[in-house]
């Protein structure tokens, strides 16, 4: 427990007392950990909560922590949201694919054999997500009208791959820059050729990373809510139109809507706890390269 | 940015799918859609645009799956429910491009002359109640057609009808000794709302403050109304800042401000319902069919609620008329099967069958005399089944205002333009309301909102 | 230029190119082309028909379709003063989202580096702003949380003297702010603690050693290190919070009046409220100008996370 004091350091205090600091420091930690992570999920714990009340205890003063639950706003939920859960699904696993199948080749030749431009075209990767998508709204419909693709799948799928494309692009990048030259070298003094220095060299470098990203992607498209209400009715609407569709125009929703949302929200919470950990490790390597 | 060989190729490649997407886009721009005159086909699928209310999630959709499609095995039937502004920008996109993606759409007396005059809607008395009588739709109540009509043919049907009128709290006016009359004024009302406000506790009234010309507009619209204002005079010229329209707008924003209850600014109906359901007005001004939901989500509020017609000033009425009505787009398909679902959803038997489910007091209001002319309607609704038929009769959105104007409609004007002009002054008033602006300024921005369109602009809209 | 010898691990080895060789070079582009390809056909064919109906006059509530406008679009957008305050607005609603965010990421990452018992179920409970559908954020806040009349932060703060505020009402534009703030800085949290854990443990050892106080060690070595993170927050998240536009439409609508109405929103009400298509596009278009513009200014002040590791 000693430290060998270096010169000039100042004398080490008791070691008795020095525990006692560092455990009261880590009570502190642990008291300010806890109470910032509760604090940050204390509306997701409200919104939970509220969506097992009935209508009448749900808009209530003071707000009511004690009531019988009850299921029926969820049965509600369920019963009407089978299509919409379909087609999120379809919309966020089929773009995601798409994203990953174009983004890893395109991320291949902007670092490990990087084309002569490769500032340029990144920059207009990040370009494309200039255009605010509002104002793009009304030609994308007419497109999509013209093109017979209005209110199918494949609008969301494709227009979603598009959106994920650039940071999907700009991720692999980075994780593929971490792969060490030393074994690249090995691989082609081997002889090599491309394919086997994908698979053997390249991919298990870079898996962790391409999951992070795919983590992010299906973040992104299954959460988005403005081109699925915009671009589609009733063959390919997504969670989110069903949760601002559960919004009356004359009527009580609280509970209702807190039971749409916490079903909305459901399935993205779950993927992200479990795979936080490959998130934060995937960020880490890929931050600023 | 960059002369990149790269790029340049892109931008050739991009400019040559371009080209020919531009092709098809000035095409479309014509006016051009899809299928030329649609389909008069009986069966197939019908998707339904609708707005999201109990009355329709909570009854038509189940209805529909667990009685219509049962009785008409050919059809299928899809709904997109939509909140009220989505679903008029989803219409419009779906109408002018002709897209067709709805075979059905619900829509009110605001759209449906528009869209007629148009030629966006079919003539349903011609096309489809000439050929089917037993529809009858001379049981629909008189005001609510007529709104519905353009050149006296029916383009929409109506699945339900409203005005407004007043509602109090008969325990808490005894308590402070007041008895409300049935017809009374807005200076009567703002007094008792004076005596009855205690703050934390109850409100004096419960107002629309929430921006939205179907929030806040639709109640203030008929206050301006009644108070001798108007939108415009028959020059087209805007009048929100003439002395009328001051006196209205300055008599509600402060009457919700010191009497109201807190937070107006983002109350609509399903805020106050809650504050009144739970006791915390003494009054409220809203729609009629605010009475439906009090008796199925608040009875003990309900049984101790009074009704009053909407308060007047200078005109006999004031109450608004709005119905949510269904339509059917020119040039869709399966118009046969979508018809059949419009006149099954808005016929007499579909009382009945709401009646049978969800009791007599549940059936959508305001839409059929043959409703009001029913015993089992009467019991079941008898405490305000009368005064919500009286304050549809009473309407006259022909002549809604004291002086004369060029326009059409009570708590909004039937040009195409108010779609966006009654939000812009919607959110001006609930800037007043919230204490961000004055009422002058808002108002001087309102007026300029309003005048920012020509005469010509206006009235081309209003042959 | 010192601080990135603390992070890099050896550039990525790439081959070089043997010499100018047509071939070698298409070789390299093959595989960008899939990628490169369709982001151009999706997203330019769009922005192109976007800037030819910029040139329109085009209504969705009046019949006849497009008809030639010339700039007169662009002359309402540079008129219009609603434009100009819905940018300004998006652009200061942003500025402080995410400097707020990326300040509090940093605590918290500072605390998440800490081992402490339970520090993952912390860990996931602050991520978790950052999973749920930002609709179904904006709407549990406007209701559940923020009402005034039966909201939880009502009550939560009652002991302090708060009674019956109307967020929304009187703090609509704090109210959007924090939410927004309240969804993102998971997003920083995570990339600052991603640069944290990557920090060499020796020369924090080192410092230790030398005697340096938590708070220098912080300030002189720690920070530095971070700053490449920092600044890529800053990046993605400016570039994602500045389009941000269900909060606003689901919390406020843009109200009261128009104090919170950003660009994206203002747009929004252009397209559905006013149903003006050649108009929306114009102010896309300007956009996207002016975007571009601050875009290249801005790459010079984040040079850093913009010197990206060449291939050798």
């Amino acid at each position: 427990m000693t430290a060998i004091p270096a010169a000039g350091a100042p004398v080490q205090a008791p070691r008795r007392s020095r525990r006692v600091r560092e455990m009261s420091g880590l009570a502190g930690w642990t008291v300010l950990g806890w109470v910032v992570g509760i604090a940050f999920f204390i509306p997701v714990l409200w919104m939970v909560i509220t969506a097992f009340k009935p209508e009448s205890a749900a808009e209530t003063w003071p707000p009511q922590f004690t009531f019988s639950p009850t299921l029926s706003e969820f049965r509600l939920v369920f019963n009407g949201m089978g299509p919409y859960i379909e087609h999120s699904a379809i919309a966020t696993v089929g773009s995601t694919i798409l994203v990953l199948v174009l983004a890893l080749p395109a991320a291949y030749a902007l670092s490990i054999h990087p084309v002569g431009r490769w500032r340029d075209t990144l920059f207009f990767f990040i370009s494309t997500k200039m255009l605010p998508i509002v104002a793009a709204i009304g030609p994308l419909y007419v497109i999509a009208l013209k093109t017979h693709l209005l209110d199918s799948i494949w609008v969301l799928i494709i227009l979603y791959a598009a959106m994920n494309l650039p940071l999907a692009v700009w991720m692999i990048r980075s994780f593929m820059l971490e792969v060490p030259s030393e074994m690249l070298e090995a691989a082609r003094l081997d002889g090599a050729g491309r394919i086997r220095e994908i698979t053997e060299v390249i991919m298990p470098v870079v898996l962790p990373g391409l999951v992070s990203t795919a983590l992010i992607c299906v973040i992104f498209a299954w959460n988005e809510l403005f081109l699925a209400l915009n671009l589609t009715v009733t063959n390919a609407a997504t969670m989110p139109m069903f949760l601002i569709s559960s919004v009356p125009q004359e009527g009580l929703y609280i509970a209702h809507l807190s039971a749409a949302a916490t079903v909305a929200s459901v399935p993205v919470i779950i993927v992200g706890w479990i795979a936080q950990r490959s998130l934060v490790r995937g960020l880490a390597m890929g931050a600023i390269k | 940015m960059n002369s990149s060989r790269f790029r340049k190729r892109g931008v050739a490649a991009a400019a040559c799918v371009a080209v020919a997407a531009m092709a098809a886009a000035c095409s479309s721009g014509s006016g051009s859609g899809n299928s030329a005159s649609g389909s008069n086909s009986d069966t197939g699928t019908v998707t339904v645009a609708v707005v999201s209310n109990p009355l329709i999630t909570g009854q038509m959709i189940p209805l529909t799956q667990s009685v219509f499609e049962k009785e008409n095995p050919g059809i299928t039937v899809k709904f997109a429910t939509y909140t009220e502004g989505d679903l008029r920008a989803a219409i419009e996109k779906d109408v002018s491009t002709h897209s067709n993606s709805f075979n059905v759409i619900m829509i009110g007396p605001y759209e449906a002359p528009l869209f007629a005059k148009d030629g966006w809607l079919d003539d349903l008395t011609k096309d489809y109640i000439a050929s089917d009588p037993s529809y009858d739709a001379s049981d629909l109540l008189p005001p609510v057609a007529k709104s519905l009509s353009y050149n006296s043919d029916l383009y929409a049907v109506p699945f339900y009808g409203e005005s407004s009128m007043l509602y109090y709290n008969k325990a808490l006016l005894q308590a402070a000794g007041i008895t409300m009359p049935e017809h009374p004024t807005w200076t009567e009302v703002a007094a008792d709302a004076a005596k009855l406000n205690q703050p934390g506790k109850e409100a004096g009234i419960c107002l629309r403050g929430l921006a939205g010309w179907g929030d806040n507009m639709a109640s203030l619209d008929t206050v301006i109304n009644t108070f001798g204002g108007e939108w415009y005079n028959t020059n087209w010229q805007a009048q929100l800042t003439s002395p009328a329209d001051e006196q209205a707008v300055n008599f509600y924003v402060n009457l919700v401000k010191q009497y109201g209850e807190s937070g107006a600014s983002n109350d609509s109906f399903n805020q106050l319902l809650t504050l009144y359901g739970q006791g915390k007005c003494a009054m409220w001004y809203d729609s009629t069919v605010a009475a439906t939901s009090l008796a199925t989500t608040y009875p003990s509020v309900y049984a101790q609620t009074g009704y009053a017609f909407a308060p007047t000033e200078k005109t006999s009425s004031s109450g608004w008329l709005w119905s949510w009505s269904l339509g059917i787009p020119t040039g869709v398909s399966n118009q046969g099967a979508a018809w059949k679902f419009v006149s099954w959803a808005t016929s007499k038997q579909y009382d009945t069958l709401v009646a049978q489910k969800y009791g007599w007091s549940a059936v959508p209001p305001g839409s059929r005399t043959s409703l009001y002319d029913n015993p089992n309607y009467q019991k079941a609704a008898s405490a305000f089944a009368g005064i919500t038929l009286q304050s549809i009769d009473g309407t006259d959105p022909d002549h809604p205002t004291v002086n004369q104007v060029p326009y059409v409609g009570i708590q909004y004007v039937d040009i195409p333009q108010f779609e966006s002009l009654g939000l812009q002054v919607g959110e001006q008033i609930a800037g007043a309301i919230a204490g961000t602006e004055s009422v002058s300024q808002a108002l001087q921005a309102a007026q300029s909102d309003a005048s920012a369109y020509t005469p010509q602009e206006l009235s081309g809209t209003n042959g | 230029m010192a601080v990135l010898e603390d992070v890099s691990s050896p550039p990525a080895a790439g081959l070089r190119p043997r010499g100018a060789g047509r071939r070698e070079r298409w070789q390299r582009r093959l595989p960008l082309l899939p990628a490169l390809i369709y982001a151009i056909v999706v997203t330019q064919v769009p922005f192109l028909v976007t800037l030819w109906y910029s040139f329109q006059n085009y209504f969705w509530n009046e019949p006849g379709g497009a008809t030639w406008a010339g700039i007169a679009n662009y002359k309402e957008v540079f008129k219009d003063p609603n434009f100009r305050g819905a940018l300004v607005r998006s652009v200061t609603m942003t500025a402080i989202a995410v400097i707020v965010a990326m300040f509090l990421g940093v605590l918290l990452a500072v605390l998440l580096d800490r081992k402490f018992p339970g520090r993952g179920v912390v860990r996931t409970l602050i991520i978790t702003p950052f999973l749920i559908m930002p609709a179904a954020a904006a709407l549990v806040w406007s209701g559940p949380m923020l009402d005034p009349n039966f909201g939880l932060l009502n009550w939560l703060l009652e002991p302090f003297g708060v009674h019956h505020v109307a967020w929304l009402t009187t703090h609509a534009y704090g109210s959007v702010i924090v939410v927004m703030i309240w969804e993102w800085t998971p997003f920083m949290t995570l990339i600052v603690l991603a640069g944290l854990q990557g920090q060499p443990t020796d020369i924090l050892e080192a410092a230790k050693v030398d005697g340096a106080s938590a708070w220098a060690t912080f300030r002189e070595l720690t920070l530095p290190h971070l700053r490449p993170y920092i600044e890529l927050g800053i990046l993605l998240g400016s570039i994602y919070l500045v389009n941000v536009f269900d909060q606003v439409r689901l919390m406020t609508n843009g109200g009261p009046g128009t104090s919170t109405t950003t660009l994206p929103f203002y747009l929004y009400q252009q397209l559905d409220y006013a149903f003006n298509v050649g108009g929306t596009a114009a102010a896309g278009v300007v956009t996207v100008i002016l975007t571009i513009i601050v875009a290249s200014f801005a790459l010079r002040l984040f040079a850093r996370v913009f010197q990206f590791e060449e291939a050798k």
